[in-house]
């Protein structure tokens, strides 16, 4: 089975205080550390473990600038066979719909089974490049995939999609699709230390706008459907009343707070 | 007069409250920019629907077919693309839902018109569209504006509006031929999986001591279950924490957990996406406690304390069980 991760580099903003840069347009990233982003782990820990299941081949692809080449460097090092990274300075901007369009770009002409990615990417959160891609190419696709089963000899797999409220569905799709992969469907391994060696003598292949065959007109924010113009705080509906002091008087405080509610 | 198209989302007999929610901002935009407010419904035997409908809107276009009984992206895909192409809206508004995110992609890139995905917000600037959306995990909000183009598409996140009824329109029901034909699918749906039944039932404990990414590691769950005990509550948590496998899925709160309205929600190292507020800001009270001053929780909690949780929460569960020794 040959498989195909699309995986992108992330800050990793969970726990850290955002402030926005001069541009107005994006956050400052100094001080954060760069990393994959959390749905795609899930996607290239599903990858391997279905590679490792039933043989065949995994194949990164990455889009990104300078350095992106680092979570490249990461899938390899967990298992992956071969990896592709898309970098241009006209990438630059690009939404979704460039983006999948950069993807398939590089995807049309290899050969897939499966086409894994995260539900969305933390940082802009579209949930929507694995399923413009699958258009692009001509592929069903599934989203929010939380189990993957492959129904041998019937190029078939039996998916479960995760709803609201805990409900899930199951569907079957037809092969090759893609799958976007939520969080949860598995323990994405840690990368070992014979991985990184082994992973420092693989190369990783670099292609570019012109070599990827497109035109400066269909990536970046001039390829793009949508465009960033500010970005700011978001407001505050309900402001909530800080308690400050020291550890105890903190503690006191919501106690008592508690108590007049009749909650303790 | 142009359209302005809502995607009637219903699932097993329900229309879903993300319908009315679009209905409401997509009657003020019509309003606005003086234009009928549409509701798509595809289906199976949904006259029932269709009648709802009518009453908010100008129009209710309905397709009806055994193959849209049930959600498909597929076949939805074929049916709305070719309703698009027939009446050019505007503006189609998708949920952003397991249902939406699902279609609305593959629908924007066939016919090639500009989509904006989960916006919380969106008007009309002359004919060109503006969205508000959340970047990393709603850490941020921007203002975005969309390539100019004869037709958009949206995807509305779920209670990014109130479901408020307009006044009685007594729309026309219109009823379009499914343009399905043959054996087309690359995807059926085999069942529905229920959530599985747990322990307990947490939407019906009176205090919920809630845990998220922010406590570290599976073996510092002690701590916050103690909390928990000493408020007579139950723990809760938000996804990362059932994800890695650390409390069960009944326990998690949210979109794709349970919706809960405590008398007290306490949200420890929780930083408060839309995802996880969703299913806990009806609460009476809400108490967060996180490192992070600038955590989206703080934007629904009532009280927060900004501190490092291995200190405030041991504090606090001795406070209240001091205070319960000497009340005995």
């Amino acid at each position: 089975m040959n498989i195909i991760v699309c995986v992108k580099q992330v800050p990793d903003t969970v726990e850290a205080e955002l402030s926005i840069n001069e541009s107005e347009r994006n956050i400052k990233t100094e001080g954060l550390v760069f990393d994959i982003n959390e749905w795609d782990d899930y996607a290239l820990e599903e990858a391997l473990l279905l590679k490792e299941r039933v043989g065949g081949s995994v194949t990164a692809v990455t889009l990104g600038s300078e350095g992106a080449d680092a979570v490249l460097r990461k899938c390899l090092a967990k298992g992956a066979d071969r990896a592709i990274w898309l970098r241009d300075d006209l990438f630059e901007g690009s939404d979704a719909y460039a983006t999948a369009k950069i993807l398939h770009s590089a995807i049309k002409d290899l050969t897939f089974d499966l086409i894994l990615t995260g539900v969305q990417a933390n940082d802009d959160g579209h949930t929507a490049v694995g399923v413009m891609l699958a258009e692009l190419l001509g592929v069903p696709h599934a989203t929010m995939v939380k189990k993957i089963e492959m129904i041998p000899g019937e190029g078939i797999a039996r998916v479960s999609r995760e709803l609201e409220g805990g409900l899930e569905e199951i569907v079957e799709v037809k092969l090759p699709v893609v799958l976007t992969i939520q969080t949860g469907i598995n323990e994405p391994r840690y990368v070992s230390i014979m991985g990184i060696r082994r992973a420092r003598d693989k190369p990783i292949d670099i292609l570019s706008l012109k070599e990827l065959g497109l035109r400066g007109e269909e990536v970046g924010e001039a390829g793009s459907w949508i465009k960033v113009e500010r970005m700011f705080m978001p407001p505050t509906e309900k402001e909530a009343v800080i308690l400050s002091g020291s550890l105890d008087e903190m503690a006191s405080n919501l106690v008592e707070i508690l108590k007049a509610r009749g909650l303790v | 007069m142009r359209g302005i198209f809502v995607l009637a989302e219903h699932r097993r007999g329900e229309l879903r409250d993300i319908t009315l929610e679009m209905l409401s901002k997509g009657r003020e935009l019509a309003k606005k920019i003086d234009a009928e407010l549409v509701a798509v419904l595809l289906g199976h035997d949904t006259e029932n629907f269709a009648k709802e409908l009518s009453t908010q809107v100008g129009k209710v276009l309905v397709v009806n077919d055994i193959r849209l009984k049930d959600f498909n992206a597929e076949v939805y895909q074929r049916v709305l693309s070719s309703l698009i192409m027939k009446y050019k809206p505007l503006l189609t508004l998708i949920g952003h839902t397991s249902f939406g995110v699902d279609l609305a992609p593959a629908l924007a890139v066939e016919l090639v018109i500009p989509l904006a995905t989960d916006c919380i917000d969106l008007g009309f600037e002359d004919r060109r569209l503006f969205v508000t959306r959340q970047m990393y995990g709603g850490k941020v909000n921007v203002h975005v504006s969309l390539h100019e183009a004869e037709s958009y598409l949206v995807t509305v996140r779920q209670a990014a509006f109130k479901a408020e009824k307009g006044e009685p329109l007594g729309g026309e029901i219109i009823r379009v031929e499914s343009p399905l034909s043959g054996n087309l699918e690359t995807k059926r749906l085999i069942e529905y999986v229920e959530p599985p039944v747990g322990e307990v039932d947490i939407t019906k404990a009176e205090v919920i001591v809630s845990v998220g990414r922010g406590i570290k590691d599976e073996k510092n769950l002690p701590l916050f279950k103690e909390l928990a005990q000493a408020l007579k509550g139950e723990i809760g948590c938000s996804r990362p924490i059932v994800d890695k496998g650390w409390l069960p899925k009944d326990r998690q709160v949210g979109f794709s957990g349970k919706t809960v309205k405590p008398k007290v929600y306490i949200a420890i190292g929780i930083s408060g996406a839309f995802q996880h507020t969703f299913g806990m800001k009806n609460s009476e009270l809400i108490v967060a406690i996180n490192k992070d001053q600038k955590a989206p929780i703080f934007r629904v909690a009532d009280y927060g304390i900004v501190g490092d949780l291995f200190k405030v929460i041991p504090a606090l569960t001795d406070k209240i069980n001091e205070l319960k020794q000497s009340a005995s």
